[in-house]
């Protein structure tokens, strides 16, 4: 297991590089020259060229992406150019409420996700299985940032049992957690629901029953652990989804996350801002693949043990 | 419940079925699949129920212990009393899922074809047996356990305590099945269905898996339903037999009677295309199956006059095992064979499942590439392949493979199948190429009408028909079937195997005949080469291998084939639990090849030490 887990964190670097090369590459290949962006409307060339010296951007472009490789691996990530503020900064008062919120949101859809599809499954064919599947099939098609207008209508503005915006207690998490899992939830439980239907028609399955073993435990010991071991690759795909909802729930609810920080950065070409976000999410995606794969393995022996 | 007019007089019997009914949904109405079945088993016996694919075997298995509610399908009549170990008598078609759940494990158990798929991979075997015995007989987990061990031993798998820890894919075949019957045996059940429980393993694990089952069954005094296509494990195993057939009982008799005397047509027929080794004892060529009342004769279509048609020479194919991008060990799938056929020779290729028989079949069309030797076609060296050599071993050597729908396009005609090598290999196009579609349905014995079809819309053995016609469709001169006739019902088998016979006879084919069949083997083949981890330890004339076979791996294998004859039933209980060693090596220990030992003419054997075990 030890071995798997570093052969899995190495195979991460090659995912990594190839992500940074991207951001860099990215503000380089933009119209316009960061650097005059920078120094503003009145620089002189010489300004701009000291300027150009101090943003690391002079000299050959490979010399360049290292020396941003190292800075940003030390943490040094330059500064916003809308508020001047060190980007390690702004990103790190907002990184927290947006991890809260997709673990949040993760966690419910992943629950309910797969216990609507697994209740499907046992009832497939009858009309619990059809009314799971409408919710599903529901879920997939309103678009979230929609639900969430309609939320806020009706529970802040109506019945004002809920707060419209913002960020602290636990009824600020309701609604946007609910909007961005919504989504990942339908698709989950249309999945596992697939998946478990496929593993009930399994030998050993079949086994099970001849044991005389009782339909609970056949469906949640003997089936949803075989049926599982697709639906964790799924979930690890599903938080990418997450991340990109995440940026337009923020706007909808004003939540001071990454995904509104994003938004902003985009309409003011904040790049340093941009790329160290981006760097961000990526590595965030990563790790959370990489404890998908852990998942996986613990879940099926034939992958740990070989 | 009185029909016990079958049996001998004697104690009441386990299980009486009457009149049974059994259909399955379908569009238009319910289908009826077991017409009104009368079956009588009484403990300690074994009735082995016997039948061709869909005769109805499998669903009357599944009818017995109710899984059938699970399967879509409903018993729509008659009744299946069954005594308990109380002495009390239920009707099990009237019992709830929940009160069958009481009756699933401790009163009857069941062991399913595929040892491969009927344990739960997530699980570790041990807990897979602890669990049944949890559940009926109230152990916590330290005594389920100890016990489970137990009953590992009883089915002879050494090292119990450590087994029990590994899971199911740790295992091989064989050693799954035994776990399968440690856990249908783990709460004493009075009544043990098995359903084909050795058609997936090889002979010499089927034979030791028939006798643990007949020990086992003296011990306990269970009575077993055995349900088998094969007629050779009904003549070992069972007391009584009934024939099905479209899920009707045909005929019913004990086992002596029904194997001397048969008297339905379709029991005579069955037992008519059974092979049977040693038939061909005292005949060198081979014979085709009698069928249908026409007595063959032996064929000989060999010519000695010209060189071999398909010569290899000391061909070698390993298969890297890497780890963090490093070769850590090689699996020697074929090791330094060296094998020749004459044009109009068929050289048969033995072997137990992972011996490198097929290996040696995909290298020579290079399915699979070889590492070393030499391959001649027609004397040319093709070992290299050119452009103008690969075409023409393409176009000189087909293939049929065993299963004969995964190798036919679903969305394509078989016509367009059969005609696809013709335009690869610019022999005929258009009209020309459908007047030899047709030409070459009629030669397999299908009609023209045929080339319109999808596979779907044919039978197994029609099927198989054409992947052979679509093989014959660029006049090859090597025709390698790699178990071609193995997943066919055995009246289909043997029209096949005729068949192909035919078609030698005709167009002077040569052909490798790959199988595990030995009594398949013995019908077609002129010579046999017998393989044992990668190696020929073994070959000559079919005749000199069979009656006197050199090898004891040779001997073993031959040893192991059940007799289709109830009077020869092998008396002797010895249990070998031996495991095939495996042909994955460290890179630093190559496995001991030496040339083969002249013992006859044309019989050469290996007397070097192969795998360690012989």
């Amino acid at each position: 297991m030890l071995a798997y887990l570093i052969r899995r964190l190495a195979g991460t670097i090659p995912v990594l590089v190839a992500v940074s090369i991207f951001v860099f590459g990215f503000v380089h290949a933009l119209p316009g020259d960061p650097a005059r962006l920078e120094a503003g409307p009145e620089a002189s060339p010489a300004d701009i060229e000291a300027i150009r010296k101090d943003m690391g951007l002079d000299g050959p472009i490979w010399q360049q992406y290292l020396r941003w490789a190292d800075n940003t691996l030390h943490g040094k990530l330059g500064r916003s150019t809308k508020t001047r503020q060190q980007v390690a900064a702004v990103i790190g008062e907002r990184f927290l409420p947006t991890l809260w919120l997709t673990l949040v949101a993760m966690a419910w859809s992943t629950v309910a996700g797969i216990g609507i599809g697994v209740f499907s499954g046992i009832r497939r064919g009858r009309w619990q299985d059809r009314a799971g599947m409408v919710l599903a099939i529901s879920g997939v098609s309103f678009p979230g940032f929609w639900l969430g207008l309609l939320m806020i209508d009706l529970f802040s503005v109506r019945l004002g049992w809920l707060p419209t915006s913002g960020y602290g207690t636990w009824q600020h998490f309701v609604m946007p957690a609910f909007c961005l899992g919504i989504g990942v939830a339908a698709v989950m439980a249309r999945f596992t629901r697939s998946a478990f239907v496929e593993v009930s028609q399994e030998d050993y399955v079949r086994t099970a029953r001849m044991k005389g073993v009782s339909d609970s435990a056949v469906a949640w010991k003997h089936t949803l652990r075989n049926a599982l071991i697709p639906v964790i690759t799924l979930t690890g795909l599903q938080f990418g989804f997450l991340l990109g909802g995440a940026i337009v729930i923020e706007t909808v609810f004003s939540w001071p996350g990454l995904g509104r920080l994003l938004v902003d950065s985009v309409s003011f070409r904040d790049y340093p801002v941009i790329q160290a976000e981006i760097m961000l999410f990526s590595l965030e995606f990563v790790l959370i693949n990489l404890l998908v794969d852990l998942l996986y393995a613990a879940a099926n022996p034939e992958i740990r043990l070989k | 419940m009185t029909s016990t007019s079958n049996l001998p007089p004697g104690p009441a019997p386990l299980i009486d079925i009457e009149g049974l009914r059994v259909s399955f949904p379908a569009e238009g109405g319910p289908v009826e699949v077991i017409h009104n079945l009368d079956l009588t088993l009484r403990a300690g016996e074994t009735l082995a129920l016997v039948g061709e694919s869909g005769s109805g075997k499998s669903v009357t298995s599944l009818a017995i212990t109710r899984l059938i509610d699970y399967a879509g399908g409903s018993l729509t009549g008659g009744t299946i009393a069954f005594t308990d170990k109380t002495g009390h008598t239920r009707d099990l078609t009237r019992l709830s899922q929940e009160a069958m759940r009481g009756i699933r494990g401790p009163e009857i158990a069941m062991i399913f074809q595929e040892p491969m798929t009927s344990l739960n991979p997530v699980l570790r075997v041990g807990a897979q047996i602890a669990e049944a015995i949890m559940l009926h007989q109230g152990m916590d987990e330290a005594a389920a356990t100890a016990e489970a061990a137990r009953l590992l031993g009883r089915v002879r798998i050494a090292d119990p305590a450590r087994q029990l820890r590994r899971y199911p894919f740790e295992l091989s075949g064989g050693m799954r099945q035994r776990v399968m019957i440690a856990l249908a045996l783990s709460c004493r059940p009075r009544l043990l269905i098995a359903d084909e429980p050795t058609t997936a393993l090889d002979v010499t694990v089927q034979a030791q898996v028939l006798r643990l089952l007949r020990t086992l069954q003296q011990e306990t005094g269970m009575g077993m339903i055995f349900i088998t296509h094969d007629m050779g494990v009904v003549a070992e195993i069972a007391d009584r037999v009934a024939v099905m057939r479209l899920g009707r009982k045909v005929e019913e008799g004990d086992v002596e009677s029904i194997f001397a005397n048969p008297r339905h047509p379709y029991t005579q027929a069955l037992l008519a295309a059974v092979p049977r080794l040693g038939a061909l004892a005292g005949e060198p060529l081979p014979r085709a199956f009698d069928i249908a009342g026409v007595v063959s004769q032996p064929q000989n279509t060999v010519r000695h006059d010209v060189g071999p048609v398909l010569a290899v020479e000391s061909l070698v194919t390993r298969f890297p095992v890497r780890r963090n991008f490093r070769l850590r060990a090689r699996i020697h799938a074929v090791e330094q064979v060296s094998l020749s056929v004459q044009p109009g020779e068929t050289l048969a290729l033995v072997g137990e499942s992972g011996c490198g028989k097929s290996t040696t079949g995909r290298s020579i069309i290079r399915l699979e590439q070889p590492e070393g030797g030499r391959i001649h076609l027609d004397g040319a060296d093709i070992t290299h392949l050119t452009g103008t050599t690969e075409a023409r071993l393409h176009r000189d050597v087909q293939f049929v493979f065993q299963d004969p729908f995964a190798s036919l396009n679903p969305r394509l005609t078989v016509g367009f199948s059969i005609a696809e090598p013709m335009l690869t290999h610019n022999i005929a196009r258009g009209a020309e190429a459908e007047r030899r579609v047709q030409a070459l349905l009629r030669e397999v014995g299908l009609t023209p009408e045929h080339a319109q079809r999808y596979p779907h819309e044919m039978s197994g053995g029609q099927r198989q028909r054409v992947c052979i016609a679509r093989a014959l469709a660029s006049s090859p001169k090597v025709i390698i079937a790699d178990e071609a006739v193995a997943a066919l019902d055995v009246s289909i088998r043997a029209q096949v195997v005729n068949l192909l016979m035919e078609l030698q006879s005709r167009l002077g084919l040569a052909m490798l005949f790959i199988s595990h069949d030995m009594a398949v083997v013995e019908r077609v083949s002129h010579r046999v080469a017998v393989m044992y981890l990668g190696q020929i330890v073994e070959i000559g004339p079919r005749q000199a291998v069979f009656n006197f076979p050199a090898h004891a791996y040779t001997k073993k294998l031959l040893a192991a084939v059940p007799i289709p004859d109830p009077t020869q039933r092998h008396r002797v209980m010895e249990l070998d639990e031996s495991e095939v060693p495996s042909p994955l090596r460290a890179l630093s220990d190559p496995p001991i090849v030496a040339p083969l030992i002249k013992v006859g003419p044309h019989h050469f054997v290996a007397r070097h030490s192969v795998g360690g075990s012989y």
